[in-house]
């Protein structure tokens, strides 16, 4: 479902050029469950960026579902960021003025979905995540995991084919990480492809592939297990 | 701070219409309310060529402009109603209460041109030039000062050395030729001219029955009284509209030129906007990034900051209304002589430049935010 050919994302520092990815060539099918991972700098946000749309390569094409995203605007852009791929983040990014569920049903309102339905989907996708109880607490209220998992809930609400989450654990305490960890991989049990950026040998382990980036390059992609 | 500065342009705009309505009130007043086809003789000469003197306003110029003169003005087909008016000051007394009354005498006619309603009884019943039964209509004020609750109707008062019966209450509040019409007496015309023992009018209101005979009807007073006057051209007509006119025309300047410069004040309150959305939006970087990680189209978040903006000014907009017509009602019944009328277009101007501010400098802020790369917003540098 994702191909990426000869795909290069270059920044320029100063006179100087960074390539932060270098002539990646890759395929990810679906319901695949990938880690990434490498030294800092080595480009692991970069792809991750790119694969969600985020950000556009210098050069190369970028395939999703057959469709070469290259010939995108910013509205087919994030459309497709709408509908079809779903982000977590090291630092969640959930709005401080807004509850827990409020926040889940944002890419809703944005998508002009109807206030019922929007309330119906909000709520089950906040029961998927066990946070039914905290609901109306806003961010600040709520620990780190539960607002990581409020962030997922809000991922996955638009019912994505892709899960992208850049180190989800990173800000986390190893008990509320596992958690985490386990309620992303249930996701990918239900049909979720889901791509994981981690520093994290053992969590990298867990999955079902494991690409290993250095200098923007694929230096180990192998199977697990 | 914002708010308060886009509310203070915004109550600076109706504050300064009040004051330029309410002098343009104060001086129109007595015109105002009046029909538009009515032409004012006033005896005396206002211009060089006839070599008569200025107008006199007391009505004392060299030959007086006398009842007879209004009498001979019914000729003219054209006119549709007379009234006489002689104006001056008596003691009205009744029951042993006193008062001074501002008096004006005139004939039935005056109501219909003034367009005044009764409160009770009848105008001046039985008056005309000719006649002039002792009746007489007075003012809610002067009538409540001497009779207090009682029914003034068919009860004699005195008018200086002369007795009327009262025989109605006048509806009005409002001024009429400078006087207060709550105050006034109303007698008909041939007692004002003895009471105040004075052979010429104050002025003649004539009511034209077709403004389109304006000019003519003039011209026909004009040569009526000349020839009555041993050919002597010694009084104005002037169209009370023209009067009117370049009395509103005048105002009208000086209000607007005072709602534009507070306007102006408005646009600064704009920039002000622009600039707390400016912050707003470096602040909001990472909240804009994640809302296009989600799905915000660019014309979402470009909307979004636009929205905001229009409700900050807005919301300031709003406020300067209130605190502009509540200090205006305030100065209202402070000085309750001169009437502070904020005009409803400058709520609606300076809600409308208020709002516009708002858009035009919410865009660019606005349109920043919808630009941001997601990327680098997410990561909230720079
Ligand atoms: N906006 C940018 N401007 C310039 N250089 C950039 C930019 N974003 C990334 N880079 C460079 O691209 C390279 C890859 O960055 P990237 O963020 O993908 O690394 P990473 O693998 O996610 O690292 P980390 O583990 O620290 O998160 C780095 O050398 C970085 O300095
Ligand atoms: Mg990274």
């Amino acid at each position: 479902m994702i191909r990426l050919e000869k795909l290069s994302r270059e920044f320029q520092v100063g006179n100087q050029v960074v390539h932060a990815l270098d002539e990646v060539d890759l395929e990810i099918k679906e319901n695949e469950y990938i880690s990434i991972m490498g030294v800092s700098g080595s480009g692991k946000s970069t792809l991750l960026n790119i694969l969600g749309l985020l950000d556009t390569p210098t050069s190369g094409d970028y395939i999703l579902s057959g469709i070469n995203t290259s010939k995108m605007d910013d509205d087919e852009m994030a459309g497709i960021r709408s509908t079809k791929i779903g982000f977590i983040f090291q630092s969640f990014h959930l709005i401080p003025r807004l509850t827990a569920f409020e926040n889940v049903e944002m890419p809703m309102i944005l998508s002009g979905i109807n206030p019922t339905e929007r309330k119906m989907k909000a709520s089950s996708a906040l029961e998927k995540v066990g946070l039914t109880d905290r609901s109306d607490h806003k961010p600040e209220q709520l620990s780190g995991g539960q607002r990581q998992r409020a962030a997922i809930a809000r991922s996955i609400v638009m019912e994505p084919d892709v899960l992208l989450a850049d180190e989800p654990t990173g800000n986390l305490d190893t008990t509320s990480g596992k958690e985490v960890v386990k309620l992303i991989e249930e996701l990918n049990l239900s049909g979720l492809t889901l791509i994981m950026v981690t520093h994290d040998r053992e969590m990298g382990d867990r999955s079902n592939r494991l690409i290993e980036l250095r200098d923007g390059k694929i230096i180990n992609d192998q199977s697990n297990n | 701070m914002l708010l308060i500065a886009t509310s203070i342009g915004v109550m600076a705009v109706i504050l300064l219409t009040a004051v330029g309505e309410g002098a343009r009130d104060y001086i129109t007043g007595e015109f105002r309310s009046l029909g538009t086809n009515l032409l004012i003789v006033i005896p005396g000469r206002n211009e060089t060529s006839g070599g008569g003197g200025p107008i006199d306003l007391a009505g004392l110029s060299p030959r007086p402009l006398t009842i007879e003169d209004a009498q001979s003005l019914s000729q003219i087909d054209d006119i549709r109603r007379i009234a006489p008016v002689v104006m001056g000051e008596a003691p009205a007394e009744y029951d042993g209460l006193e008062r001074s009354a501002p008096i004006i005498g005139t004939t039935p006619e005056f109501l219909s041109i003034r367009q005044w309603e009764m409160e009770s009884g009848s105008f001046l019943p039985g008056v005309s030039m000719r006649y002039s039964p002792p009746v007489c209509a007075i003012g809610k004020e002067i009538k409540e000062e001497l009779f207090g609750d009682d029914s003034a109707l068919g009860e004699w008062m005195r008018l200086g050395d002369r007795r009327c019966r009262v025989a109605g209450v006048i509806a009005e509040e409002g001024r009429a030729v400078g006087i207060d019409v709550q105050k006034i007496v109303i007698i008909p015309v041939a007692l004002g001219t003895a009471l105040f023992n004075r052979d010429s009018l104050f002025r003649i209101i004539v009511d034209v029955e077709n403004s389109s005979r304006m000019d003519q009807t003039r011209q026909s007073i004009l040569s009526i009284i000349k020839r009555r006057h041993q050919d002597k051209e010694d009084i104005t007509v002037i169209k009370q509209d023209t009067v009117l006119q370049s009395f509103d025309n005048i105002f009208n300047v000086l209000t607007m030129a005072l709602g534009s410069i507070a306007s102006i004040s408005l646009f600064v309150a704009g920039i002000l906007i622009m600039n707390v959305m400016l912050v707003a939006v470096s602040q909001r970087q990472a909240e804009i990034g994640l809302l296009k990680a989600i799905g915000a189209k660019n014309k979402q978040i470009n909307n979004l900051f636009v929205v905001e903006a229009i409700m900050l000014s807005g919301s300031g907009a709003i406020m300067g209304l209130i605190f502009g017509h509540t200090i205006t009602y305030i100065l209202k019944i402070s000085f309750p002589t001169f009437n502070f009328l904020p005009p409803m277009w400058a709520s609606y101007v300076s809600l409308f430049v208020a709002l516009i501010s708002g858009v035009m400098f919410g865009l660019l802020p606005a349109r920043r935010a919808a630009r941001l790369d997601p990327v680098e917003a997410l990561s909230g540098n720079k």
